[in-house]
């Protein structure tokens, strides 16, 4: 589902005296349907950038990035937001909303955007906010005002309201209690069971060593000192 | 019913708006220069640069509202398919414009009709296709008021009693009534303060995506970019210096004057 | 020499009513478009008829009979200035009878008597740009009239039902002529709008705007309206008091310091030969 080639990136910096700083040479994975795989390394070693490569949110340099059979280095724009719309979801560390738009809304949108009738979408949405115990009060507010934790929980409802066959996971648990964190897990190997490929980067060693069926470190792509 | 073949839909289409080498001098100065790009049905195309950098000039070229010097600006229209506007006789663009095109100015003095009620400002382009059913008028106006959620009993008041928030959620209801397939937005939420703006930002992207229109936005606020465009052109000194998905240019942006762009934004 | 022997006949010179001659054939070639003409200084200030007056030098003969009215009445200050202007010129006959006149000038009427083939109507127009209020630009109007967008005409209804319940535009009531170009008839009340498809020449003068427009006999001029709000030509809902006539426009007339009023035909020809065949309204027999 996921296969990504000899990917490579580096930042060039035009405005700091063009300084070019390799990040990754060579990276080299697959993510086959129904499995979890972890990325691994220090921090610094390129997991956030090598995740980002793959939703097409950086720009690999080198290699192939082929996620549902679309490389996502050499694609268009309307033809990654179509993979993203259908194919590839990502829970990232950070909810980005517009402001104002209540927490509902925000969780049922990625269903409105494949088709769902705005009923059903609400109800999922509903549902899946209910398991990640965010309160019922809540749901009608703008999740900008939420607090961190809460937050968190809100985008991986949004994370996992569609059933998408790929997923990207950016520290899914961090900031979690038990309670929720076991929610989370849930959901995880909810995905795998129906299917779904997913790349995800667990700091949480206990979290990881449970849905995760290898693991690849990041490290080794580092590229040879200059 | 939930998973699709990304190769269907959307990306089969053939582009609503094919834009090829439009340029346009102003004496020896470069307003823009060699400008092409595909924008396909649904898509949000946002393009960003300092004041100057021929973003505006660009957009008027491609609205019909300016002459380039060259280039073909091809629409696809409803009745003819894809035919190239700045061939077009000027009877044929004009109702183009206010028909199957809308343009949100910056300032919406420039939009709308101040001396005319906020029905008459939205009704008038239904009359001007041919509408000649007060009753109907009022009742579209009304419900495209409630839309951009201006309440109903300020229908016959006039555009300089409403706010600037207001005024420019009038001007959207005005051109989106008669159900355009692409708008051009020149600096929409410009001169607005921040709440408002939040507002006229959500009112906007759940028009684009809930009527599935075609938008070309020009702004220097990246923050507005990141909110409604699928993808992003950056201009500077009248020719496009970077262009691509709107996530990957604010996040990873490659060209030198990008980077400056984004790393000049102020921080909250 | 006689006083009218001092003036070239009719007060202008030949080549400027050779100009408004062209400008009247091209203007009745294109019913109810606006054609510029190089309007000339008058004896008399802007707004008093200086567009009719000159288009009126120009279709004038020496064996024409000229009425002039002012809304309806002959012997208004405007009317009869006018009047005298043309005697005093081109000493032609003049006349208070609509069935008698050759030409006729008004200023914002029309007459009640159905005009006939062989009559000139001169109408004085102050503002011949029917889209004006709307559209402040020259520029933009003309290319409107060029390309037919008149959507803006009806913004205008719009606007006159969304604050009075009802179109109460009541004079200068927009016209579309022939299907094709939307002019604005001068400032006649809306009751004379359906009196403009008619037998006679109609001439249109605006002096101080420096435009001339026309319609041939039997033009098709058909008052703008909306469907569900459709045109009526009203009036004030009485008999003439001096006369009895049920049809024709009145003029409201205050009679006392009491609020005491009455209401006469403004047509001041049409209530005489009325009254001089017998008719009598509530207070005409005194």
């Amino acid at each position: 589902m996921i296969e990504i080639e000899g990917a490579g990136k580096s930042f060039t910096l035009h405005n700091q005296g063009g300084a070019v700083i390799e990040v990754l040479a060579g990276a080299s994975l697959a993510v086959a349907p129904g499995e979890c795989v972890a990325l691994t390394g220090a921090s610094g070693a390129g997991k956030s950038t090598l995740m980002r490569m793959v939703y097409g949110n950086y720009l690999a340099q080198a290699g192939r990035i082929v996620v549902g059979g679309l490389d996502v280095v050499r694609a268009s724009p309307r033809e990654i937001v179509a993979l993203r719309r259908h194919t590839l979801g990502y829970v990232s560390q950070f909810l980005r909303v517009v402001p104002r738009v209540a927490t509902r809304d925000v969780v049922a949108e990625p269903l409105l955007a494949v088709g769902w009738a705005p009923e059903p979408a609400r109800a999922r949405a509903e549902a899946l906010l209910a398991r990640l115990n965010i309160p019922e009060a809540l749901w009608g507010l703008s999740p900008t005002t939420f607090s961190g934790g809460e937050q968190q929980r809100v985008n991986i409802a949004r994370g996992f309201a569609h059933d998408y066959p790929a997923l990207l996971l950016d520290e899914p648990t961090a900031s979690l209690d038990p309670v929720n964190r076991e929610v989370v897990l849930g959901l995880i190997e909810a995905a795998k069971a129906r299917g779904a490929a997913i790349l995800g980067i667990f700091h949480d060693a206990e979290a990881r060593a449970r849905v995760c069926d290898r693991a690849v470190d990041v490290s080794v792509f580092a590229p040879r000192a200059a | 019913m939930s998973v699709q073949d990304p190769s269907q839909g959307c990306c089969k289409a053939a582009p609503l708006l094919a834009v090829r080498g439009v340029s346009k001098t102003y004496g020896g100065r470069v307003g823009c220069a060699d400008v092409s790009f595909d924008l396909y049905p649904g898509e949000v195309m946002g393009i960003v640069g300092e004041s100057g950098s021929g973003k505006s000039t660009l957009l008027n070229c491609l609205a019909g509202q300016m002459a380039p010097d060259a280039g073909e600006v091809i629409f696809d229209t409803r009745g003819a398919g894809p035919v190239d506007t700045l061939r077009m006789s000027e009877p044929e663009r004009r109702m183009l414009a206010r028909t199957d095109w809308a343009f949100v100015h910056q300032n919406p003095r420039d939009g709308l009709r101040m001396g005319v009620s906020a029905g008459g400002n939205v009704g008038e382009r239904l009359m001007a296709v041919g509408a000649r059913h007060y009753g109907d008028i009022r009742a579209q106006a009304l419900d495209w008021l409630d839309r951009v959620e201006i309440a109903a009993d300020r229908i016959d008041d006039r555009p300089s009693a409403f706010s600037g928030g207001m005024q420019q959620r009038l001007q959207i209801a005005r051109n989106l009534v008669t159900g355009p397939r692409l708008v051009f937005m020149d600096e929409p939420t410009g001169g607005l303060d921040v709440s408002v703006q939040a507002r006229l930002l959500d009112l906007m992207r759940g028009l684009v995506r809930g009527m599935g229109l075609s938008a070309i936005v020009v702004t220097h606020d990246l923050a507005v970019v990141r909110l409604l465009a699928d993808r992003l052109m950056v201009m500077k000194g009248g020719r496009v210096v970077e262009s691509g998905l709107t996530d990957q240019v604010l996040d990873d942006p490659q060209h030198g004057y990008t980077q400056l762009l984004v790393s000049s934004v102020l921080q909250v | 020499m006689t006083e009218t022997e001092q003036y070239n006949f009719a007060y202008l010179d030949e080549q400027t009513k050779r100009m408004i001659r062209r400008t009247l054939l091209k203007a009745l070639a294109i019913p109810g478009y606006q054609v510029p003409f190089a309007s000339r200084e008058m004896p008399m200030p802007y707004g008093w008829g200086t567009g009719g007056v000159q288009v009126t030098a120009a279709v004038l003969t020496p064996a024409d009979s000229l009425k002039v009215i002012d809304q309806g009445a002959d012997d208004t200050t405007n009317a009869v200035s006018i009047r005298k202007f043309f005697e005093k010129t081109a000493g032609v006959a003049t006349t208070t009878r609509t069935g008698e006149a050759s030409v006729i000038q008004t200023r914002h009427r029309i007459p009640e008597a159905p005009l006939g083939e062989g009559q000139i109507l001169v109408y004085q127009v102050p503002i011949p740009e029917p889209l004006r209020f709307l559209e402040p630009r020259e520029t933009e109007t003309r290319k409107m009239h060029a390309l037919e967008e008149y959507g803006l005409m009806h913004v205008k209804l719009y606007e006159d039902i969304a604050r009075h319940g009802e179109i109460a535009t009541a004079y200068a009531y927009p016209v579309r002529v022939e299907g094709r170009y939307v002019m604005d008839p001068s400032p006649i009340p809306k009751f004379d709008n359906p009196k403009m498809e008619m037998a006679a020449i109609q001439l249109f003068g605006a002096g101080r705007e420096q435009r001339i427009y026309a319609l041939p006999p039997y033009s098709r001029v058909v008052s703008l309206d909306f469907e569900d709000h459709p045109f009526e030509a009203t009036k004030a809902d009485h008999p003439c008091a001096l006369c009895g006539a049920e049809g024709s426009y009145l003029d409201e007339v205050i009679v006392d310091d009491a609020g005491g009023r009455m209401f006469v035909c403004s047509d001041t020809d049409f209530c005489a030969g009325r009254r001089a065949a017998g008719h009598v309204g509530k207070e005409g027999g005194a």
